[in-house]
């Protein structure tokens, strides 16, 4: 072991230290203020309690704001899984007219078309339709914009799967409705549970759809109710926020451990999954 | 719509499965009708949220289009009123800086080097220390962006929060003095795990054996960086640098950290639209500004398909 | 009596690829027949032809006498085992078995005693709740072929079989298949790249390129007997020697050189500096062929032979394990000689290589077709 050597190990630690506490140490709130009696801005080691959890629970609206969430989220990914995989299948397996065109089509809206760039056609549509302040048109708008993105996803997965399955089951007389029931339909199940768990974490973290589209509290999801807690002085309401961040975060986390310990993390290029 | 920033097919990384041989066929005898039939729902809802929108903003924004007044009930044609007043707009000129500003701060420098930094370190790292580490980078983007903003107001709070307390510069309202410099602090933050995961991969397709001889010839960390390693992962660094930058770009969470302020020193063009339309009621005004945007990420896109092609 | 009839099968791709271009075939029942060629020749398509999951442009394929050009896949009564083997990974190995009679709503308790008896047949005792995902190589194999016996189809499909086995593997399983097929007594056609593969298992073997029959016939007679120099290169493990030469005379000293009691003429071949014996009844003297010989089929000696021969020294020896390939430089041309590893020549050593008449065989210089007529080889 040269000095320089040693040097160089004590730098790589420095920075890798440097790096961690970056990324670690604004979260170091969420994980103190929930449990502290008189919780602030600050991070410091709690005063422990649980008196938080009970205002929180005891909120007007907190817990109505997750089955909000819940409602939309699960109809957006249902709706996303389900026509992404229909869609996919069929742009995997048969050559339909225009399909390339299609698929290019598809990916250039997916990227271009972003929630702030169509906000403001979105909101007058959805005014004009009636559907301001419905969780069902929510949904409907994240499903839109979810579902590019999801065709694509599963597309390489259904691209991935080998044709030899569908054809020997073919071979072996199995009809159509037969093939996807029994071979494809399980055979894609990860990719399934991936696109499932991916809409619903990216419609559970939206903020700006709801926000533009909502207007009654009590139907808002709770990204947006999060933004609008205050006590009754107006200010931020500390004892609230923190445990709520807490509890709106676990789903997400949980979602992500799941499937990454079920199907392995893959890398499907810039897809939380 | 609904697609929060990171929702962009990327390309194939290399190393996939190569495709099965042999045109491309209905193995299944689904038949082009029920082909049709499996992919209607899909394409009516893209069609109507998403593709309907990014047309009608063309339109709306040749209109005098507002929130409400006598202009919510009877629009009128403008022309191109809204884009002659959008060039003569401070306001309008501030938010593109500032857009560029955080694109090229947060985005195109901060999550670039810092995820290229973490991919290339973490590589040869304990596991222990690499699974720690890649699980904070992570986390940071998968958190919901609500409760990451109130984690930043925290941290940079002007009383009690964290960064104060670090530099002992109780007092200092960081969003309020340097607005800006926390934005790219904070989107650095959230952002950096896409970059440092395409890194990764991309550093997976090195051979290893060009990494090794370049060792055995005596070359330094930043010789093999340069000779070796860049010149297979250019079109990763392309891909990378235009995708982060179109999401930046697109990003509406700054709008939760400062609202645009104080006095539109933060207002990024996502928050500047909303602004204008939602609080100021111009809908006419903020869809020409929309369109502009739009117009702008189709060139990146574009871009950003070419080159695409050009590597497969 | 299930055989395949084939008659003028055609199938172009919407590429405007004719992958099986005009193909007549007929295998007989009971026969294990094999498609050989190399990648791209149209084997596989016409593999997948027969078995419907490609539609024929042109032609008809019967199986049992019924003409099956149009019918589904499923409605043919064909079984076949993919390349990989397309076991479904969520179901278990008797789930697999028994998938084609589930399909046909045979009763679960008669499935259950197929995957019993045909799991017996392929030594899958034991396994039968397992996954695919659980199972050697072997095992899965051994499952798909117990899937498609258990559909039971007329005709018995194999795309390549053994190539996902690794090499050890593949000669326990080429023994098995065998064995398999010959007491099933079921028609069956293989796909493989693999000549050795093809020379081993089959009763008669199609040697295709580009999309086109290049020969028919036993296994020894495309060994033997390459009817082009196509299969001439293709065929052997060791490759054949394709040397130009001229057809020098129909006798040598004027009498019969070899093998001239069977009425055939025998003249001789110039080649390599030297000459060698050859059945030239449908080549006049003076004709410029192409003059193969497989290197199994010379004899290498040290001493001076009378009659045609090659003279040359070695250049290098191969060990093959029980054989030797030796290279002799005749005259500028390397030829290629087996000899038992005992008579291994040391290089340098000046040898001289002679043939029987009925080993030497001519090909046209131009269109590479063996020169006809020559004496059949049998054994």
């Amino acid at each position: 072991m040269t000095p320089a050597f040693v040097v160089r190990r004590i730098g790589f630690y420095t920075v890798i230290c440097a790096i961690t506490l970056f990324f670690a140490v604004p979260m170091l709130w969420i994980a103190s203020a929930p449990f502290d009696a008189s919780p602030g801005l600050g991070v410091r080691w709690p005063d422990w309690t649980l008196e938080n959890f009970r205002k929180t629970l005891s909120h007007p609206y907190a817990l109505h704001s997750m089955v909000n969430s819940l409602l939309i989220c699960i109809t957006t990914a249902v709706a996303v899984t389900a026509f992404a995989a229909l869609a996919s299948y069929a742009l995997s397996r048969v050559r339909i007219p225009g399909r390339d065109a299609l698929l290019y089509g598809l990916l250039l809206l997916s990227s271009v078309v972003t929630g702030t760039a169509a906000m403001v056609p979105i909101f007058v549509m959805m005014f004009q339709l009636g559907l301001i302040d419905s969780r069902f048109g929510v949904a409907l708008v994240m499903t839109g914009g979810l579902l590019p993105a999801a065709i694509f996803i599963l597309k390489d997965f259904v691209d991935a799967v080998p044709k030899s399955y569908e054809e020997s089951a073919r071979v072996f007389g199995a009809s159509t409705l037969q093939i996807l029931r029994d071979v494809v339909l399980p055979v894609a199940r990860p990719g399934l549970a991936t696109i499932l768990v991916w809409a619903f974490v990216n419609s559970w973290g939206n903020f700006l759809v709801p926000f533009l589209l909502i207007r009654s509290i009590d139907k808002q999801p709770g990204a947006v109710l999060l933004q609008t807690f205050t006590d009754e002085g107006g200010s931020a309401n500390l004892s609230v926020i923190p445990v709520f961040s807490l509890l709106f975060s676990i789903p997400v986390v949980v979602l992500y451990l799941l499937v990454n310990s079920r199907y392995g993390f893959r890398f499907h290029g810039g897809i939380k999954s | 719509m609904a697609t929060p920033p990171e929702s962009v097919p990327v390309p194939p990384v290399p190393g996939r499965p190569a495709r099965v041989r042999g045109p491309a066929q209905d193995v299944a005898g689904l038949g082009i009708g029920r082909a049709v039939g499996f992919l209607a729902p899909a394409l009516l809802l893209i069609g109507a949220f998403l593709v309907f929108p990014a047309i009608w903003t063309i339109y709306i924004g040749i209109t005098n289009y507002r929130l409400t007044g006598v202009e919510a009930v009877s629009p009128s044609i403008v022309g191109l009123s809204n884009y002659t007043r959008a060039l003569n707009d401070a306001l309008f000129h501030n938010a593109l800086w500032l857009t560029l500003l955080f694109v090229l701060g947060s985005a195109i420098i901060g999550q670039n080097i810092l995820g290229f930094a973490l991919a290339w370190t973490m590589r040869r790292a304990r596991p222990a220390v690499r699974r720690t580490v890649e699980a904070l980078v992570l986390l940071a983007w998968i958190l919901p962006s609500t409760v990451v903003a109130y984690l930043w107001i925290a941290f940079f709070d002007r009383d009690t929060g964290t960064l104060n307390s670090i530099l002992g510069t109780q007092g200092t309202a960081w969003l309020i003095d340097y607005p800006m410099v926390c934005l790219v602090l904070f989107n650095t933050w959230r952002g950096t795990a896409f970059s440092m995961m395409l890194y990764s991969s991309a550093l997976q397709a090195v051979p290893p054996s060009q990494l090794e001889s370049a060792r055995m010839v005596g070359a330094s960390g930043w010789q093999t960086l340069r000779d070796i390693v860049f010149p297979h992962i250019r079109g990763h660094v392309l891909t990378n640098t235009l995708l982060i930058s179109l999401w930046t770009a697109n990003d509406f969470s700054p709008f939760l950290l400062t609202k645009g302020g104080p006095n539109h020193e933060s207002e990024t063009v996502p928050v500047y639209i909303y602004n204008v339309a939602l609080q100021g009621g111009e809908l006419g005004y903020s869809s020409a500004i929309s369109f502009l945007l739009l117009i702008a990420n189709l060139l990146v896109a574009l871009l950003y398909l070419r080159l695409l092609r050009r590597r497969s | 009596m299930a055989g395949i009839d084939i008659e003028g099968l055609a199938t172009v791709y919407p590429n405007g690829v004719r992958a099986v271009d005009g193909l007549d075939l007929t295998v007989a029942d009971g026969e294990f027949f094999a498609l050989l060629g190399p990648s791209g020749c149209g084997k596989t398509t016409l593999l997948r032809t027969i078995a419907g999951l490609e539609s024929a442009t042109e032609g008809t394929v019967r199986i049992d006498s019924a003409d099956v050009t149009r019918l589904e896949p499923g409605k043919r009564g064909v079984a076949m085992v993919f390349q990989d083997y397309a076991l479904f990974p969520h179901m278990t190995v008797s789930e697999n078995i028994t998938y084609p009679l589930k399909v046909r709503r045979v009763a679960p308790s008669t499935r259950a005693e197929v995957a019993e008896r045909t799991s017996g047949e392929l030594s899958l005792h034991g396994l039968l709740e397992r996954r695919p995902g659980q199972l050697s190589g072997g095992q899965q194999q051994r499952v798909a072929l117990a899937r498609a016996i258990a559909s039971e189809g007329k005709v018995l499909l194999l795309d390549e079989p053994l190539s996902n086995l690794d090499a050890r593997l593949r000669l326990e399983a080429r023994t098995f298949l065998k064995k398999l097929q010959k007491d099933l007594g079921i028609t069956t056609v293989f796909v493989t790249h693999d000549q050795a593969e093809a020379l081993a298992l089959a009763d008669r073997i199609a040697v295709m390129q580009d999309g086109k029959l290049r020969q028919l016939g036993s296994p020894r007679e495309v060994f033997a007997r390459p009817s082009n120099t196509f299969v001439a290169n293709f065929i052997g493990s060791t490759p054949m020697n394709l040397v130009p030469g001229v057809v020098s005379a129909s006798s040598i000293d004027g009498r019969p050189v070899d093998g001239g009691s069977n009425g055939s003429a025998v003249g001789a071949v110039s080649l390599a500096g030297g000459s060698l014996p050859a059945a030239t009844a449908s080549a006049p003297a003076g004709a410029e062929v192409t003059v193969g010989i497989r290197p199994e089929y010379l004899t290498l000696s040290t001493r001076d032979v009378s009659g045609p021969s090659l003279r040359g020294s070695v250049v290098v020896a191969e060990n093959l394990g029980t054989m030797s390939l030796v290279s002799v430089d005749c005259d500028g041309t390397l030829i290629g000689v087996t000899v038992p590893e005992e008579d291994e020549p040391a290089p340098g050593t000046p040898v001289v290589l002679t043939a029987s008449a009925q080993r030497v065989l001519l090909y046209d210089k131009e269109s590479g077709e063996l020169l006809a007529r020559q004496p059949a080889v049998v054994g």
